[in-house]
């Protein structure tokens, strides 16, 4: 069972059971206060404004006793993905190294994005090939990823980056950045490949009627 | 024990992009105000008991470098006064 975890702001906590459903994933709702299930064999942080965004976008449930249960089975190689808010509280509990904060625009954009595949060799992307441009939403006033030029530099250098902003055709530019990350980096891997972070949102792209299916690829991970 | 407040500053590093306070400085000119830049900063005062104003300090540290700031993207320092 995949482990949906629910803080007091979550808010896609539903479209991630709905559409992991939909790729043939069995996903319950968790609340944070009641642990991870004995049978959690991943977990989904999902998207929302878990505490209200306050000090910072993730930084209070990130400090929450359930991430302690995440760090272990992260650690023991349970698949964790941590989608929008819940990249935001990825990097703040140290799950991933960078950290998202406020839109280049200032502004919460909310838009469709295209992404390039960067990496086809991890459990979330096996379902594209390297270069493939995808098409996902996001919804985040905080989601410029930060990081120093050398920590960057050794994220290229293990292929840890998922996905760019890319334009239609794949050109990474700061045209198709659409809010200023570093390197246009949109998802990441942890030190594990089974751990990752992305603001944009897969499970927002995975029902026909919702205009496109490409997230399900990511969500096959966990199938 | 001694009554102390610590207070906490919070600021981007030094060529981290603050597009909040850009859009503050735009503000700010569009008033006719004249400056170069502008920088934000959350400030945290900390009321706190503590054996001494180096324990005061090295507790308030330690809650900057847990929670109040993130080191990625931030600096932080602290300061110590007696509280009444």
């Amino acid at each position: 069972m995949i482990a949906v975890v629910r803080f007091g702001g979550s808010n896609c906590d539903r479209d991630a059971v709905r559409a992991l459903d939909a790729v043939g994933v069995d996903a319950e709702i968790v609340w944070h206060e009641d642990g991870l299930p004995a049978d959690t064999e991943g977990i989904v942080i999902p998207g929302g404004f878990s505490y209200g965004d306050y000090l910072r976008a993730g930084a209070m449930a990130a400090r929450s006793p359930v991430m302690d249960d995440v760090r272990d089975a992260a650690e023991s190689g349970t698949p964790v993905l941590g989608i929008c808010n819940g990249a935001q509280i990825g990097c703040e509990g140290g799950l991933t190294p960078g950290a998202f904060t406020t839109n280049r625009s200032a502004r919460f954009q909310c838009e469709h994005v295209h992404l390039r595949v960067e990496n086809a060799d991890t459990p979330w992307t096996r379902a594209y090939e390297v270069g493939d441009v995808v098409e996902f939403p996001i919804a985040h006033g905080e989601g410029r990823f930060e990081i120093p030029d050398a920590e960057l530099e050794s994220l290229e250098n293990e292929n840890r980056i998922l996905f760019r902003y890319c334009d239609a055709d794949g050109n990474i530019t700061d045209e198709a950045n659409p809010n200023g990350s570093k390197g246009n980096v949109a998802g990441i891997v942890g030190d594990a490949e089974t751990v990752a972070v992305m603001m944009p949102h897969p499970e927002r792209a995975a029902l026909p009627l919702l205009g496109g299916t490409d997230g399900r690829g990511v969500l096959k991970a966990f199938a | 024990m001694s009554a102390y407040t610590a207070t906490v500053t919070v600021r981007l590093k030094r060529g981290v992009l603050d597009p909040e306070a850009e859009t503050t400085k735009r503000a700010l000119e569009r008033l006719g105000f004249e400056l170069e830049a502008l920088r934000s900063t959350d400030r945290f005062e900390v009321d706190l008991d503590a054996a001494d104003a180096e324990a005061a300090g090295e507790r308030a540290e330690e809650m900057a470098e847990r929670l109040l700031a993130n080191p990625t993207i931030h600096d932080y320092d602290v300061d110590v006064a007696a509280r009444e």
